[in-house]
C-alpha cells in the first residue's frame, strides 16, 4: 500500500461514512435531512459542471436540462417498471432489490443525459464563449419544452407518485464518486488535456491534442453526472415538473462553480455547500426575532401602514435567493473573478 | 525525397492572396530560414503546414504522405511541431504540465485507465515524468518545474515553448520569430540554442525570423517571400547579394545585415 | 391553410417581428462595438413595459381629449429616456470596469445584471402579472375577413420610423459614424481621436431606448406584463439578431421580421405547443450551420 491508492481509499472511506451516517439519520428532522441531501445533489451538479465550465473552459448554461433528462428517465423507469422488477424477487423484495433497482434507474437516467450531452457537445466544437452559453441555454429550454409536451410523464402538470428512494447514503456516496472521477481524471496526463483546451485551443492542437474529443468527453461525462443528480432529486421529491428545471437552476449551478473558482474541485464543493445553506439561513433569518427587532428599530420613524409594507418587503428581500445570487455574481466578477479558490486570472504573455 | 514537400501551395482569404504557388522542400536534416518583409505570408506558410489553414490549392506532403487539409493535432502526431509568434503557453499550467501536455499525443492510457489507476497507468505516468524532466533539464528549466509558466521571464517562456514542441518528438520543428522581442544577449543565446537542438535531436528546422543576423548566422539555406511569392532561395551569401531581395527590402531597411 | 388565414398569420407575424426587430437592434449594436452579448438587454424591454405601466396613469390625465396623442408621445419619449439612462448606467457600473478582462467575466456579469433586473423587478413590482393600462385603444380596424388591430399598425409604423431614424443616426451623425468606426476597429478609432467611452455609452443608450419603446408597444397589444417577460422575448430578439448576422443593423431588422413570421406560422400549425422552442431551435441551427447569419461575414481567428 502506498500513496498511489490514497484516492481509492478516500472514495471507499467516503462511501462507508455515508452509509454509517445514513444509518443513524433515521430520527433526524425531515426538513434538515432534505437540506443535507440537497447539498449532496448540488455537489454532484456543481462538480460535474465544473468539468465542462471550469476545467475544459466550455461555458455551458444547460446543466438543468441534463438534470431534467436524468430525473424524468429514472423516475419514469422506477415508477412504471419498478414494481415489476421488484416482483422478480418474490414477495420479500428487500433493501438489496430496491438498491439494485434504484442504482439501475439512476445509471440509465445518467446514460440518457449523457446522450443529450453528446448532442449538445457537438455545437461546442464550433462555438465559443457567449454563443456557446446561449446555445446550451437554448438546448436546456428545448428539453424543457419537449418534456412539457410529453404526456407519458405528465406534460406541464408534472410527474408524480415517484418512490422515495433517495437517501443520505445514495446522495453522498454518489457525490463521492463524482468527486473521485473528476479529481482522478484531471490528475493524469490524459486529463491534463482538458486544461489545455481551456487555456489555448490552438496551442493544444499544435502539440497533438484532439480538442474535439476532449470537449465532447467533458460534455458527456458532465451530463451523465447531472443526470444522476436529477435521478436523486426526483426520488426525494416524489413529484417533479418541467418548471423545476428551468434556466434559473442552471444559473444556480453556474454560480456555485464560479464562486468556488472555475477548475477547483474543493472550492466548488465548498461553494455548493455554502450556496445551498445560504438561502436557508436567510429564510430562517427572515422569520427570526432578530430581524423583527432590527426592523422595529430601523423603521420606527415610519407611519404604521408604511411600516408594515417596509417590514414585509425587507423580509421578502431576505427570502429571495435569486436577487442574492445575482448580486453575488456581479460582485464576484467585479472583485474576485477567479472565485474563492480558482486558478489565477489569465495573463497574456507580453513584454 | 524531401521530408516536407510543398507543391504550388496557394492560400487566398477572400480577394487577398496571402501565399501564391509556393514550392518549398525541406530535407530531413535541414535548417532553413524563411524571411520576407512584413505581410509577406511567412506565418501563413506555417499555418498551412501545421493545418491551421487549408491551402486553397496545391499539395503538401510530409514524410512521403499528403497532409494537406489534415487537422492540426493529426499533423502534430505525424511529426511537425511549432512555436508561435506571440507565445502560446498554457497559462494556468505550471512549467512541468506545459511540457507534459505534449506527451498526451503518445499517451496510451485514456479515461478508463485514469479512473481505475492501474499499475500500467502509473508506470506510464512515471515514464512521462522522467522524460519531461530530462527535457526540462537539457534546457535548464528543471528548477522551474513547479512555476506557473506565466511568471517565467520572457526568454524562458520562449524556451519553454520550444521544449514543449520538442516533447512531441517531431521530425520537423517550425519556429515562428523566436527572436522577437529579445535583446542582443538573449538573441545570441537563442542562436546557440537552435544549433544545439539541431545537433542533439537531429531534426529539421524551419525558421521564420525578422532578425537577419540570427537567420544569416545559422541557416544553411534561406527562402525569401514577398507578397506571398518566393522571390529567391539559396545560401546566406547568395541571398545577401540577390538584387530582388534587396529591392523587396527597400523601404524597410534590412535590419542588422 | 386558406388564403385569408395565410395573410392573417402574415400580418400577425409582421407585427410580432417588429418587436423582435426593435430589441434585436440593441443586441446587435452593443455586439458591434463591444463584441459581447448583453444578456440584460431583454430586461430593459421589460422595464420599458413597466415604466409605461407606471407613467400612463400618472401622465395621461394631464392630456385630456384631443391631447391624448401628445400624452402618448410624452409617455413613450419619457420611457425611452429613462431606459436609455438605465442602459448607460448599467454599462458604466457593471461592464466598464471589466472591459480589459476576459470576455467570460463580462458575460457572467451580464447574466448577473439580467437576473438582478428580473428578480429585483419581481421584488419591486411584485411577481404577479399586471394588466397594462389602456394607453392606446387596441381595437380591430376595418371589418373585412382580415383582422388588423390599431396596436399592430402602430407597432409596425413606429418600428419603421425608428428604423429610418436609426439609419440616419448611424450613417449621418458624428456619433453614429464614430460608432461604426469603433465597430470596425476600436483601437484604430481611438487613435483617430474617437472617444470610445462616449461611443459605448451612446450605443447602450440608443439600444436601450429602442428596447423601451418595444416594451410599450408589446404591452399595448399583449396587455399583461410581468417582471420575467424579458427573458423569453430577449432570447427571441437575440435569435433575430443572430439570424440577420450579429453586428449588422439591417440584418437585425430582417431577422426580427423573419422570426416573427416563422413563429406565428408555427403557432398556427399543429405544432403550436412547440412555438416557444422554435426560436431556440432556429438559433442553434443558424449558429451551427451559418454562424455569421444571413448578412454577416465569417471571421477567421488570427494565429
Amino acid at each position: 500500500m502506498n500513496y498511489r491508492h490514497i484516492k481509492k481509499f478516500a472514495l471507499l472511506a467516503a462511501i462507508i461514512l455515508s452509509a454509517v451516517v445514513s444509518h443513524f439519520s433515521g430520527g433526524w428532522n425531515q426538513y434538515h435531512l432534505l437540506i443535507i441531501i440537497t447539498i449532496g445533489i448540488n455537489i454532484v451538479l456543481a462538480v460535474s459542471l465544473n468539468l465542462i465550465n471550469g476545467y475544459t473552459g466550455q461555458f455551458s448554461l444547460g446543466h438543468a436540462g441534463f438534470m431534467a433528462i436524468g430525473a424524468y428517465v429514472s423516475a419514469y423507469l422506477s415508477t412504471e417498471y419498478g414494481a415489476n422488477f421488484l416482483r422478480l424477487f418474490g414477495g420479500h423484495a428487500g433493501a438489496l432489490a430496491i438498491a439494485l433497482l434504484f442504482l439501475g434507474v439512476l445509471i440509465l437516467g445518467g446514460i440518457a443525459a449523457a446522450v443529450a450531452g453528446l448532442i449538445v457537445g457537438v455545437p461546442s466544437l464550433r462555438l465559443k464563449g457567449d454563443y456557446l452559453a446561449i446555445v446550451t441555454l437554448g438546448f436546456g429550454e428545448i428539453i424543457r419544452v419537449i418534456i412539457q409536451n410529453t404526456d407519458a410523464v405528465g406534460g406541464a402538470r408534472g410527474y408524480s407518485g415517484i418512490a422515495n428512494y433517495t437517501t443520505l447514503f445514495w446522495t453522498f456516496a454518489l457525490a463521492a464518486v463524482t468527486i473521485y472521477v473528476v479529481v482522478s481524471l484531471i490528475d493524469s496526463t490524459y486529463g491534463r488535456g482538458f486544461l489545455t483546451v481551456r487555456d489555448d485551443e490552438i496551442a493544444a492542437e499544435a502539440v497533438g491534442i484532439n480538442t474535439t474529443r476532449y470537449k465532447v468527453v467533458a460534455f458527456v461525462l458532465g451530463a451523465f453526472f447531472a443526470g444522476i443528480a436529477g435521478g436523486l432529486y426526483a426520488h426525494i421529491n416524489n413529484s417533479i415538473n418541467p418548471q423545476g428545471f428551468d434556466f434559473q437552476v442552471s444559473i444556480l449551478i453556474v454560480t456555485m462553480v464560479i464562486l468556488g473558482g472555475m477548475g477547483s474541485t474543493p472550492g466548488v464543493v465548498l461553494a455548493a455547500v455554502v450556496l445551498t445553506l445560504l438561502p436557508e439561513f436567510l429564510r430562517w433569518f427572515a422569520k427570526s426575532d432578530l430581524l423583527d427587532w432590527l426592523v422595529r428599530h430601523a423603521y420606527q420613524f415610519l407611519s404604521p401602514e408604511h411600516f408594515a409594507v417596509a417590514a414585509a418587503k425587507t423580509k421578502e428581500l431576505f427570502e429571495s435567493r435569486m436577487i442574492l445570487f445575482s448580486i453575488l455574481l456581479i460582485a464576484l466578477m467585479l472583485l474576485r473573478p477567479q472565485g474563492l479558490f480558482g486558478a489565477l486570472p489569465r495573463r497574456k504573455a507580453s513584454r | 525525397m524531401p521530408l516536407l514537400d510543398l507543391q504550388h501551395c496557394t492560400v487566398r482569404f477572400g480577394g487577398l492572396t496571402a501565399v501564391s504557388a509556393l514550392d518549398l522542400q525541406i530535407g530531413a536534416h535541414d535548417l532553413i530560414g524563411l524571411i520576407g518583409p512584413n505581410g509577406a505570408g511567412k506565418t501563413t506558410v506555417f499555418n498551412i503546414i501545421t493545418g491551421v489553414y487549408r491551402p486553397t490549392s496545391g499539395s503538401i506532403a510530409f514524410d512521403g504522405r499528403p497532409i494537406g487539409g489534415a487537422k492540426p493535432n493529426v499533423i502534430a502526431g505525424r511529426g511537425i511541431a511549432r512555436t508561435f509568434q506571440n507565445i502560446r503557453l498554457f497559462a494556468t499550467l505550471n512549467v512541468f504540465d506545459n511540457v507534459r501536455a505534449a506527451f498526451n499525443l503518445r499517451c496510451k492510457h485514456g479515461l478508463a485507465h485514469a479512473l481505475w489507476r492501474t499499475p500500467a497507468f502509473y508506470r506510464e505516468e512515471e515514464n512521462i515524468e522522467r522524460q519531461v524532466m530530462e527535457l526540462l533539464d537539457i534546457f535548464d528549466l528543471g528548477r522551474h518545474r513547479a512555476t506557473l509558466c506565466s511568471s517565467l521571464s520572457y526568454g524562458d517562456q520562449r524556451r519553454l515553448e520550444i521544449v514543449r514542441a520538442l516533447a512531441t518528438k517531431p521530425k520537423l520543428l517550425l519556429l515562428d520569430e523566436p527572436a522577437a522581442g529579445m535583446n542582443p544577449t538573449e538573441k545570441e543565446a537563442l542562436t546557440r540554442l537552435i544549433r544545439q537542438i539541431k545537433d542533439r535531436f537531429d531534426i529539421a528546422v524551419l525558421l521564420v525570423e525578422h532578425d537577419m543576423k540570427v537567420v544569416m548566422s545559422i541557416c544553411e539555406r534561406i527562402c525569401v517571400l514577398d507578397h506571398g511569392t518566393k522571390i529567391a532561395e539559396g545560401n546566406p551569401n547568395a541571398i545577401r547579394r540577390d538584387p530582388k531581395v534587396i529591392e523587396a527590402y527597400l523601404g524597410e531597411a534590412p535590419a542588422n545585415v | 391553410m386558406s388564403q385569408v388565414e395565410f395573410f392573417q398569420q402574415l400580418i400577425n407575424g409582421l407585427s410580432l417581428g417588429a418587436f423582435y426587430a426593435l430589441i434585436a437592434l440593441g443586441y446587435t449594436m452593443v455586439y458591434g462595438v463591444l463584441r459581447f452579448i448583453n444578456f440584460a438587454h431583454g430586461d430593459i424591454f421589460m422595464l420599458g413595459a413597466f415604466l409605461g405601466y407606471y407613467l400612463t396613469p400618472r401622465l395621461m390625465p394631464h392630456f385630456p381629449g384631443a391631447l391624448a396623442a401628445v400624452g402618448v408621445v410624452v409617455v413613450v419619449l419619457l420611457t425611452m429616456a429613462l431606459c436609455a439612462l438605465l442602459g448607460i448606467l448599467i454599462e458604466k457600473l457593471a461592464y466598464r470596469p471589466l472591459r480589459a478582462r476576459p470576455k467570460l467575466t463580462v458575460l457572467i456579469t451580464a447574466i448577473g445584471v439580467s437576473l438582478f433586473l428580473e428578480f429585483g423587478g419581481q421584488f419591486v413590482f411584485g411577481a404577479d402579472p399586471k394588466s397594462f393600462p389602456e394607453l392606446i385603444e387596441d381595437r380591430a380596424l376595418g371589418s373585412g375577413a382580415l383582422t388588423i388591430t390599431k396596436g399592430q399598425v402602430i407597432a409596425f409604423v413606429v418600428t419603421v420610423l425608428l428604423l429610418v431614424a436609426l439609419t440616419f443616426i448611424v450613417k449621418r451623425t458624428k456619433l453614429g459614424m464614430a460608432m461604426r468606426a469603433v465597430s470596425n476597429n476600436a483601437t484604430a478609432a481611438s487613435l483617430m481621436g474617437v472617444n470610445i467611452d462616449t461611443v459605448i455609452s451612446f450605443t447602450f443608450g440608443l439600444g436601450s431606448a429602442l428596447a423601451g419603446v418595444a416594451g410599450i408597444l408589446w404591452s399595448i397589444t399583449n396587455t399583461t406584463i410581468d417582471p420575467l417577460m424579458g427573458v423569453q422575448q430577449g432570447i427571441k430578439a437575440f435569435t433575430a439578431a443572430v439570424l440577420g448576422g450579429i453586428g449588422n443593423l439591417p440584418g437585425a431588422a430582417v431577422g426580427g421580421i423573419l422570426l416573427g413570421v416563422i413563429e406565428t406560422f408555427v403557432g398556427g400549425s399543429s405544432f403550436s405547443t412547440y412555438r416557444d422552442a422554435i426560436a431556440f431551435a432556429l438559433l442553434i441551427g443558424i449558429l451551427l450551420f451559418r454562424p455569421a447569419g444571413i448578412f454577416g461575414r465569417m471571421q477567421v481567428e488570427k494565429v
